[in-house]
């Protein structure tokens, strides 16, 4: 049977593989949300974009929602400080989330044009706002959070109104959102260029070629960022990883380079950055010979490699304290006990491939071009 | 320092997005269901009737679904955002149904929610049905997940306390999942949602009955409706009754509250159908006792007592005492106190912990705790039986009432004279809104007989709370309050239009709507 150690270095690899996958999942659904008033010109036009996705946003959604549960189940202390200390933020994303289930399902229920474009915009909102707003997250997180636990381990935060909220917003946590909504509109695009014709497919492909060599250079630059401006965190002492967790048992030590310990340490981890930075470009090239679907491919690359370089370079933390270094929290005293583990490992085995096949399957039955025609033949039937 | 004001904005906040949620939720579980039985008939018999009232119900179950999913999402989030540290406290055991929920329910209804809604022309009508069935379950397991959670706040089985970690850990997955709080509660929340569509179905289908509008259709929708609500209200009152049976054995104060039992009577305790409970002096005025009915629910025998809250105080008071040494010997091992004696007294006394914890309400260090504020705590350790007592008589009147509809339905429908009895229909239309009172007072008598605990005797609703300001709370509340009531005005605009419009929606021209020569509006009534 598997040791406490690996279980809950197993959990670190698959709670990013639900974020990744919401990511390739949900992400492009936000990302034809962002593209949506752009490259839909008419309301056929639109009505055609949001009816690649129609069928699918809301089993897409659930990689989020799933993700959620999982960091509850895995890393019950990271579910409490990380939803709490980011409250304002947390809200302003439920908020915008709000938007995309009424606005996929009753755009289409009146014909008012009024009714319909504060929809599109609806969508737009829900798919850029949480976007941005996840970035914003990651790119704090690697800059450490202000956040301290007491000694019972309750979370407690230096101030978390309206102040906290543009606290967020600093220079390179703003990068780190315009990497996240850039790299999921082009994720969006690709998605469009591959179920769409003519204009559409045509305006999709445009986005993609200067917005995916955008991507590759803001990554780089973000790299770049990282390494010569922002410390990194890294554990001094702690206690044997047999022992029961207590993040309040560790010494943490913030420094320069820090955040390139594990590429030194394990070149193999270079990979992810590696891939974070050519998967775009080889996007593009795609896109452009118009394979869409390898494109589909290397955007998927896109989205593992910039979401597995900022997991790999934290290794092992998950949400460094930027305050109280010692409450900083790891995959190794966040987690939940070996008996959760264990058993919600058993559910994922069990059930992430059943869900795999029968998404794939539902995709498989709803393929097809979708063209302005069809949406006009088939108006009632369709969102 | 406990910050009363924050404390209630943090409950408030709960309640009403909890409360909104479950606005959309009975719907589902129910329509759905139904959805199935009318394209099984399309499937069996191939009358297109059944299929345009699959199809119908349909758009109307999306209107209502998509709100649900709305809501939903911030259910996924809110205990991390506003319960952090019970978040922290019962995450081990409290997130994996949460975690499971997510992967084995909600991928299964809202990947194939968007066939259902959009995909019919892409398959055979077997495998249609096949997707309106894998929703079905989809929706129901969702249902089961989050009530075996629930049911641990209820009835914490299966964990233990640990002191290095400071937590609620995980001992026994079966006993969490096969608590026997969460079977019930299972059947009897998913029941009340099948009967809550099948009255939002009769209730619909009655008024296109009364305005002479699509008759076989209306006719058929309401006779699906009324068979299954039929079923679905007695699951729900025997397993309503089945609850009143657990509780009287492992939840005795909510019982006790509930039915303002002030005392502990001789067995078999008397039941009080009518009274005006007063929490302040611990008694009921104007009581109407029918004897010997409570013992029976409660204890399923004539001989077995039924304890009252005021010895359900007095054992109240012991434990607190325990617990304040159970306290003080956890403050000591989380100093560094490794002493053979500190460790066992604390197993001893571990159970009555969150007794303890209970004191935090009024002081920092409970183990200096007077007489006076043992006695006080005591005291506060029961819920407000006022509230309760009304709330649960409100759930189980409109049960039974809900009940009786359903058969007269039925009745007058196999009798064949539906059309002629007016009243009943009339009252059907008017009678829509009373399921979802039903289903929300009896979460309010669920959540707030739990009340003083977030986790049955175990951490006490004060302390879960984040570590946040009363004006974060207040933006969050205008937040979510503004959004959902603006979704909510616009969901129900959007479902008396196509409740309005009925099967004409589907522009087959086959319906009232469609037809040159019908009345442009036929007089109401």
């Amino acid at each position: 049977m598997l040791d406490y150690e690996t279980l809950r270095l197993v959990w670190w690899v698959l709670v990013g593989t639900l974020l990744i996958g919401f990511a390739i999942a949900d992400g492009m659904d936000m990302g034809v949300g962002v593209l949506l008033p752009f490259l839909g010109k008419s309301d056929a036009e639109r009505r055609v974009i949001i009816n690649t996705v129609g069928p699918h946003w809301d089993g897409n959604q659930v990689w989020l929602i799933t993700a959620g549960g999982a960091i509850f189940a895995a890393w019950p202390a990271v579910y409490a400080a990380a939803f709490s200390g980011f409250y304002l933020a947390m809200l302003v994303v439920l908020i915008a989330l709000f938007f995309r289930p009424v606005g996929f399902d009753y755009r289409s229920k009146i014909a008012d044009p009024r009714w319909r474009s504060a929809w599109d915009w609806g969508l737009f909102v829900g798919g850029l706002v949480p976007a941005l707003i996840f970035g914003v997250a990651f790119g704090n997180i690697l800059q450490g959070v202000p956040f301290h636990l007491d000694s019972f381990l309750k979370p407690h935060y230096g101030s978390t109104f309206i102040w906290a909220l543009f606290g967020l917003l600093n220079p390179f946590a703003l990068l780190a959102g315009v990497v996240s909504v850039a790299m999921l509109t082009v994720h969006g695009a690709v998605w469009l260029q591959l179920r769409t014709e003519d204009t559409i497919a045509a305006r999709a492909k445009g986005v993609i070629s200067w917005l995916a060599p955008t991507l590759a250079v803001l990554f780089a630059l973000g790299g770049v960022w990282v390494y010569l401006a922002i410390d990194g965190y890294r554990i001094v002492s702690q206690p044997p990883l047999t022992a029961l967790p207590n993040p309040l048992a560790k010494e943490v030590a913030r420094e320069a380079g820090a955040w390139f310990a594990i590429y030194r340490n394990m070149p193999i981890a270079m990979l992810a950055p590696a891939i974070g930075l050519a998967a775009p470009l080889l996007t593009w090239a795609l896109s452009r010979m118009n394979r869409p679907g390898f494109a589909y491919v290397t955007s998927a690359m896109t989205l593992t490699g910039i979401i597995g370089t900022a997991g790999l370079s934290m290794f092992p933390f998950i949400m460094p304290s930027s305050t109280d270094l010692t409450s900083s929290l790891t995959l190794w005293d966040a987690a939940s006990s070996a008996l959760t583990l264990k058993v919600m490992l058993g559910a994922v085995v069990i059930f992430l491939p059943i869900v795999l096949l029968y998404t794939l399957w539902c995709y498989r039955t709803m393929w097809g071009k979708v063209t302005v025609a069809d949406i006009e033949t088939r108006q009632h039937q369709a969102y | 320092m406990i910050d009363p004001t924050f404390v209630e904005l943090s409950r408030w906040q709960f309640a009403a997005v909890a409360m909104y949620h479950f606005i959309f939720v009975p719907l589902t579980l129910g329509l759905i269901w139904l959805l199935f039985i009318m394209e099984s008939v399309y499937v069996m018999t191939g009358k297109e009737i059944y299929r345009d009232m699959s199809r119908f119900w349909t758009k109307l179950f999306a209107i209502n679904f998509a709100l649900g999913v709305t809501t939903g999402l911030t259910m996924e989030f809110q205990f991390g955002t506003n319960w952090a540290y019970y978040s922290h406290y019962v995450g081990d055991v409290f997130g994996a149904p949460l975690a499971i929920e997510g992967l084995m329910a909600f991928f299964l209804e809202s990947t194939f929610v968007g066939l259902l809604l959009l995909g019919r022309d892409r398959m055979s009508k077997q495998a249609y049905l096949a997707v309106v069935f894998l929703t079905a379950v989809g929706t129901n397991l969702s249902a089961l997940w989050i009530l075996v959670a629930n049911a641990w706040m209820q009835n914490p089985v299966g964990a233990e306390f640990s002191a290095e970690t400071m937590r609620m850990e995980m001992t026994d997955f079966a006993a969490v999942v096969f608590n026997p709080v969460a079977q019930v509660k299972f059947i009897h929340t998913v029941a009340a949602g099948y009967v809550t569509a099948s009255m939002f179905v009769i209730g619909i289908s009655a008024w296109y009955i009364l305005k002479g509008r699509d008759l076989a259709f209306a006719k058929r929708s309401f006779a699906v409706a009324a068979g299954f609500g039929v079923a679905a209200a007695l699951a729900v009152i025997v397993l309503g009754d089945e609850s009143g049976y657990e509780l009287g054995d492992v939840q005795k104060v909510k019982l006790a509250a509930i039915e303002a039992e002030w005392e502990t009577h001789a067995a078999p305790a008397p039941f009080t159908i009518f009274g005006l409970p007063d929490d302040e002096h611990m008694e009921t005025d104007y009581a109407i006792r029918i004897p010997g009915l409570m013992g029976l629910i409660a204890t399923r025998s004539l001989d077995k007592e039924v304890r009252g809250l005021d010895d359900l105080v007095k054992d109240h008071e012991t434990r607190i005492r325990s617990g304040m040494i159970a306290y003080g010997k956890l403050e000591a091992l989380r100093s560094g106190d490794k002493s053979e004696e500190t460790r066992t007294l604390f197993e001893q006394h571990k159970r009555d912990l969150g007794y303890g914890l209970l004191l935090k309400r009024y002081m920092e260090d409970p183990t200096k705790a007077s007489d006076a504020q043992v006695i006080q705590a005591a005291r506060d350790s029961i819920p407000q039986v006022r509230y309760l007592f009304w709330s649960f008589r409100i759930m189980v009147g409109l049960g039974f009432l809900l009940l009786g509809y359903f058969l007269l339905s039925f009745y007058f429908l196999a009798k064949g004279t539906l059309e002629r009895k007016r009243w009943l229909l009339r009252a059907l239309v008017y009678s829509i809104p009373l399921p979802w009172i039903a289903a929300e007072t009896g979460w309010f008598v669920a959540e707030f007989g739990r009340q003083p605990w977030a986790i049955g005797e175990v951490l006490p609703t004060f302390l879960a709370t984040s570590a946040l300001t009363v004006t974060d709370l207040i933006a969050s509340i205008a937040g979510y309050l503004i959004f959902y009531s603006i979704l909510l005005v616009i969901e129900i605009f959007l479902m008396f239009r196509f409740a309005r419009q009925g099967p004409s929606a589907l522009h087959t021209g086959r319906y009232h709507h469609e037809q040159p020569a019908a009345p442009a509006q036929q007089p109401a009534e």
